[in-house]
């Protein structure tokens, strides 16, 4: 059978397992479709928790974004993880006991107040547009890569796949598609994984092969790897080129974002208890991590696997470059999808990977006749070239595209529930329609959710010039908009509505602001881009954490100069201390 | 009272909890990176290992403690569901 015989059949049986188990968990009522009826088991809900927050760009991108950047890509190893501590011990037992539907629903019942209520509904509207345009995104180009269609018919199958069991399972149709996609995607991402360690070091525990010895001598893999790298001119693998103050504040605006992202936080209104919202969370890092974990040792080895593929023998040598004719069948697997370039310079017909943007290495470089770097390489391809670079079975490159697939669902599926919830539920039901029935608000969670997906769909067929962009903002929005009053919601009695909304939108503006300063969303930026100009040396990846910073300032300040909340305010803080 | 003495108990195990996390992240990871680095074992980079692999362990590791530490906290004040 054929690749693409077999990636249809793995793909399609994927597909058909949601759409059964889309049908066996429809929603009845709104409880079951914002919250699955508060009945997840924790260990379920950490599954689903895992899927929902590992989207497209952590299955497909960030091993590969590892591997360029060494020892920098810790900020989204940390940052990422490190969220579900926060998460854990300061938002998620709380908003649990707390006991309702969404996160705007807890701002405006602790803050009293309908317009804090419909600010915290626009950040979480911004915050999950732009993250799912990406979702989106990812679902077509999986689709086009392995199942080689057009990316907007590979975009219809997404949304209707998710429009399916979205609209009508809700909250708890997601669940339970969420778990069976979380075991596809751990699957297809570790196998891969196994394997390639096991060629490269003889140890098949990739966390353990990362701190291996290689079997085609060199000695450990990391010693080797700073080796090779810094031979080519790149920066030590295991030091990394930005600055520690910026790696500071990055790994510190991601981990608050990820706390502050609506959709993670209101998958712990699902489970039964507050106890099990605790557990929860510990379950879901432990999912997460075990991609987590394994995400660095794949970049560092397929990092070194690409390097010595290229750079054959020694450096400087005129026979040590991969000569472009006797190029593996995966490079020209991938110089199609136009995710490998090869361009040569100096037109010795070899191809050259090196750092050409290293000043003291040009010297060098122009002794051994090179005439700059002649390899492109997407981050993408580490992940989704693996197999093949292995040289794995084809039904393991037919998993890895089923595993991309439901890594992408899985978070769009995840987002437009909290948009559809925000929608119904914090605008409709609290501000527009305060006596609609339960049935009508359920069907107008189903039409918005199908709303929200045509523009999703939308978003991803015509990504917005600064899709690169958004995710810096997505998280940066987070950090700097909902997690600071969340966190004083229940940390304080004295913080009032005020301050909340004071807070909420200072974070907001000064953290857009600044990103729109140095990136330019929608006009062009109003400086350059570089470490001379940021503040304090704050890249707008980073600045997110600043932001949250001057939200708890503004909201702690503003609340102590105008009058304390009500009674009632305090009495619903008393009670989300306590589990019962 | 025993509402407040909960509340005492469980701040000072989030406290605790939260310093492992910043040391563990920011403080070995980042802040204390040169200086662990200086220190290999077994194939890594102390600070290295921290940066892409130790803190994700301790993290999980923390998430667990805490939730278990805190059922007992509920229930020697009288606060657990069940």
């Amino acid at each position: 059978m054929d690749l693409q015989t077999l990636t249809y059949i793995v793909v399609g049986a994927s597909f058909a397992l949601y759409i059964v188990i889309a049908l066996l968990s429809q929603a009845r009522s709104t409880g079951e479709f914002y919250v699955a009826g508060k009945h997840v088991h924790p260990v379920a809900n950490g599954m689903a928790t895992a899927a929902d927050w590992m989207s497209a760009a952590s299955f497909i991108s960030m091993a590969g974004l590892i591997a360029f950047l060494g020892y920098d890509g810790a900020v989204y190893l940390m940052g990422w993880t490190g969220g579900y501590v926060l998460l854990a011990l300061l938002l998620a037992p709380y908003l649990r006991k707390f006991g309702k539907f969404t996160v705007p629903e807890f701002i405006g019942d602790r803050y009293d107040s309908q317009a804090a209520r419909v600010v915290a509904v626009v950040c979480l509207i911004v915050i999950s547009f732009t993250y799912i345009a990406g979702q989106m995104r990812g679902v077509g180009i999986v689709f086009s890569r392995f199942l080689n269609v057009d990316i907007s018919i590979g975009l219809m199958i997404g949304m209707a796949i998710i429009f399916f069991y979205a609209v009508i399972g809700g909250m708890k149709g997601i669940t339970y598609t969420q778990v069976a996609q979380y075991c596809v995607l751990i699957f297809a991402y570790t196998v891969p994984a196994v394997f390639i360690s096991l060629q490269v070091t003889g140890m098949p525990v990739p966390q353990l092969a990362f701190g291996s010895e290689v079997t085609s001598g060199g000695g450990f893999l990391l010693e080797k790897l700073d080796r090779v790298v810094t031979d080519l001119g790149f920066a030590a693998y295991t030091s990394g080129s930005k600055s520690r103050v910026d790696v500071f504040f990055i790994t510190m605006a991601l981990m608050i974002g990820t706390a502050g992202l609506p959709h993670v936080i209101v998958r712990f209104f699902t489970v039964p208890r507050v106890r099990d919202a605790r557990m929860s969370a510990g379950w879901a890092l432990l999912f997460i991590a075990i991609l987590y974990t394994t995400a660095p040792a794949v970049g560092a080895l397929a990092r070194l696997n690409l390097t010595e593929t290229i750079q054959m023998g020694s450096v400087g040598e005129s026979d040590g470059n991969l000569a472009y004719e006797d190029r593996p069948e995966w490079f020209k697997t991938w110089e199609d999808t136009g995710l490998l370039g090869f361009e040569d310079k100096n037109g010795d017909g070899r191809i050259q990977y090196y750092n050409d943007a290293n000043a003291e290495f040009d010297a060098k470089a122009a002794a051994y006749g090179w005439n700059g770097n002649e390899l492109r390489v997407d981050n993408d391809i580490i992940v989704l070239a693996n197999p093949e670079i292995a040289g794995l079975p084809d039904w393991v490159v037919a998993l890895v595209a089923a595993g991309g697939i439901a890594a992408a669902l899985s978070t769009a599926a995840g987002l437009l529930l909290v948009i559809s919830a925000a929608v119904s539920h914090d605008l409709l039901k609290s501000v527009f329609a305060r006596r609609i029935t339960e049935r009508n608000e359920l069907t107008a969670g189903r039409i918005s959710a199908a709303v929200a997906i045509l523009l999703a769909g939308y978003l991803g067929y015509n990504p917005p010039g600064f899709v690169a962009q958004v995710v810096a903002l997505a998280f940066g929005l987070a950090a700097a908009s909902l997690f600071p009053v969340v966190l004083l919601g229940i940390f304080t009695f004295r913080v009032n509505k005020h301050g909340a909304i004071a807070g909420m939108l200072s974070g907001l503006a000064f953290t857009v602001g600044y990103i729109i300063y140095f990136k330019g969303v929608f006009v062009a930026p109003f400086a350059v881009n570089s470490p001379e100009n940021w503040l304090f040396g704050i890249s707008p990846e980073g600045i997110g954490a600043l932001g949250a910073l001057l939200n708890f300032a503004v909201a702690i300040s503003v609340s102590a100069l105008t009058p304390p909340p009500s009674a009632e305010v305090r009495e619903l803080v008393e009670r989300i201390r306590v589990p019962a | 009272m025993k509402k407040r003495s909960h509340w005492q108990d469980n701040l000072r195990l989030v406290g605790l909890c939260l310093s492992i996390w910043f040391l563990v992240s920011f403080g070995f990871g980042i802040l204390l990176l040169d200086v662990l680095n200086q220190i290999e074992i077994a194939g890594f980079k102390l600070g290295f290992w921290f940066a892409q692999q130790g803190s994700i362990y301790v993290f999980v590791g923390l998430i667990f403690f805490y939730a278990r530490r805190m059922s007992a906290i509920d229930k020697a004040h009288g606060v657990d569901e069940d």
